[in-house]
């Protein structure tokens, strides 16, 4: 017997001729997501006393080209929960089927008295997240998830693709959470104490500004943008927002690259 | 048989495998397959969290900050929690580190306490639940819980306990430990404050006969004022502590919480 171990069990050279190893190995390896390919930038959300608003824009680029501009990244889920989505599109739209096979299921299982509330699908979210991760397949979303609690309270919290959650009166995602939170929070001095002080045209307001600021400084958005306003009376949801009153006076004066030298 | 015959060669030239060397497959495939950009799936939350036990207390703190890279992810996350049923468990756990990991680490630990209570009809021991945990670590131990917990309670003589871990499960009983991003910061200043390490009894000799200061429990006040003053220094020191001080208190009359707000740039 040869004393190779690695030999062991295997057709041998000398007899067979040599193994042909492309019957044991395929052509490529199974893969996971990687990187990202398609892909949503910031989402916005504030809370304010009686709701919480959250806007994305609708466009979707691959790397650096503008490639789908009417994607709706906030979706619903009956009766008052509303999610946004920044990162891989596809990812996205796996985990909108999910929600809304979700969604059939409770209608049709469930008393009609209950029904989940934003608190419970961020839960759900978060433990698909963290289930992907730690699978090492995550899916690569950043998402936001508004809505009300159990108390009825306005309720506002993030879930991304390590499995991470946090909860916070403002909150942004991507290029959003170095430009838009901290003129976001300029609203809440005290953070959840705050809140009650804040009216939704206030709260509305403070977000449009902050799509128009994203608009001009992050190289991956867009003018066109959806808003999800929640209250108790439900959710107003509208999907084709322009972005108004521009002002790009600023832009002659910026300095120190493009075509001018000084 | 004529297969054997080849056998005298196999000797003169290299080893016959019948298939390359184990070592070079993947060698090559990897340089022709695609570039991978591997997923990390750890990332650091910050924060910092503590324990100190007295003679008839222990006390479990955290800052409530919550930061990826420079962003403040929110001001008001705890890393505080109590394990089991609410009424009549004496067990408190704090992680620091992962905040996904620390999270689901709770959350197991949570329902094994309160299955052990419908399973035999009695609280958990401290001793018991820290046990425990370190086996739920070691679990895991070649896809680690990426965090620092700190369990704290009451043992069966009604003392002060605390148990300190790392992520893979190694645990010891303590008198006090400091553990996360200002860990560094904050433990000498324990081992000063509450072991009275290079404390020294003044006139009782020169140099090396100088006697140290014999180690004695701290009354309740005291210890709350060495957590605050830890964490009022780490704020002030390290970037990724702050905005707010929770601290959990456990005592034979019950658990007490506590919040201090910490200084928010």
């Amino acid at each position: 017997m040869n004393h190779y171990p690695q030999a062991w069990g295997r057709p041998r050279n000398d007899v067979y001729g040599p193994y042909d190893h492309s019957y044991t190995h395929s052509a490529m390896p199974k893969t996971h997501t990687q990187s990202p390919a398609v892909t949503g930038t910031s989402v916005l959300g504030v809370k304010f006393k009686d709701g919480v608003v959250i806007a994305a824009d609708n466009l979707a680029s691959y790397g650096s080209l503008a490639r789908f501009t009417d994607v709706k990244r906030i979706r619903t889920f009956a009766p008052n929960t509303v999610i946004g989505f920044g990162g891989d599109v596809s990812d996205m739209q796996y985990l909108d089927r999910l929600l809304q096979t979700l969604e059939i299921n409770e209608n049709y299982l469930s008393s009609s008295e209950h029904s989940l509330n934003a608190r419970n699908l961020h839960t759900y979210l978060s433990k698909v997240m963290y289930k992907r991760r730690s699978d090492f397949n995550p899916l690569w979303n950043m998402m936001l998830i508004a809505g009300f609690d159990e108390d009825e309270k306005p309720f506002l919290a993030s879930a991304d693709l390590l499995g991470t959650t946090f909860s916070s009166p403002t909150l942004a995602t991507g290029f959003g959470a170095h430009l838009a939170q901290p003129l976001l929070r300029r609203l809440m001095p005290n953070d959840e104490e705050s809140v009650k002080d804040v009216t939704k045209e206030q709260a509305v307001d403070a977000v449009r500004a902050c799509m128009k600021v994203l608009f001009y400084r992050d190289a991956r958005s867009m003018d066109k943008y959806s808003i999800a306003v929640i209250t108790k009376d439900g959710v107003d949801l509208k999907e084709d927002e322009k972005l108004e009153n521009q002002s790009w006076a600023f832009a002659d004066q910026i300095r120190g690259y493009g075509t001018q030298v000084n | 048989m004529a297969s054997l015959m080849h056998y005298a060669s196999l000797h003169s030239e290299n080893p016959a495998y019948s298939f390359s060397e184990a070592s070079t497959i993947p060698h090559s495939e990897a340089s022709a397959g695609p570039r991978q950009h591997a997923f990390y799936p750890y990332t650091d939350n910050g924060g910092s969290t503590l324990g100190i036990t007295g003679e008839t207390f222990a006390i479990l703190a955290g800052d409530t900050r919550s930061t990826s890279g420079y962003n403040i992810n929110t001001r008001y996350e705890p890393k505080v929690f109590r394990i089991g049923d609410d009424d009549s468990s004496p067990i408190v756990l704090s992680v620091v580190g992962f905040a996904a990991d620390g999270k689901a680490l709770k959350e197991r630990l949570d329902t094994i306490v309160k299955m052990y209570k419908y399973q035999h009809g009695k609280p958990m021991s401290v001793k018991a639940c820290a046990q425990r945990l370190s086996t739920i670590l070691y679990q895991k131990r070649f896809f680690p819980y990426y965090v620092h917990a700190i369990l704290g309670g009451l043992d069966e003589e009604g003392k002060g306990a605390l148990y300190s871990y790392d992520p893979v499960g190694s645990y010891e009983r303590e008198q006090c430990r400091a553990a996360g991003a200002a860990a560094s910061l904050i433990m000498p200043f324990l081992d000063n404050q509450v072991n009275f390490k290079n404390q020294y009894v003044p006139g009782s000799g020169e140099g090396l006969s100088l006697k140290e200061k014999p180690r004695e429990p701290l009354p309740l006040d005291a210890v709350v004022g060495i957590v605050k003053d830890a964490f009022t220094s780490a704020t002030e020191r390290h970037i990724e502590v702050g905005d707010g001080l929770q601290m959990i208190l456990i005592t034979k009359d019950g658990i007490k919480e506590m919040f201090t707000p910490l200084k928010r740039d």
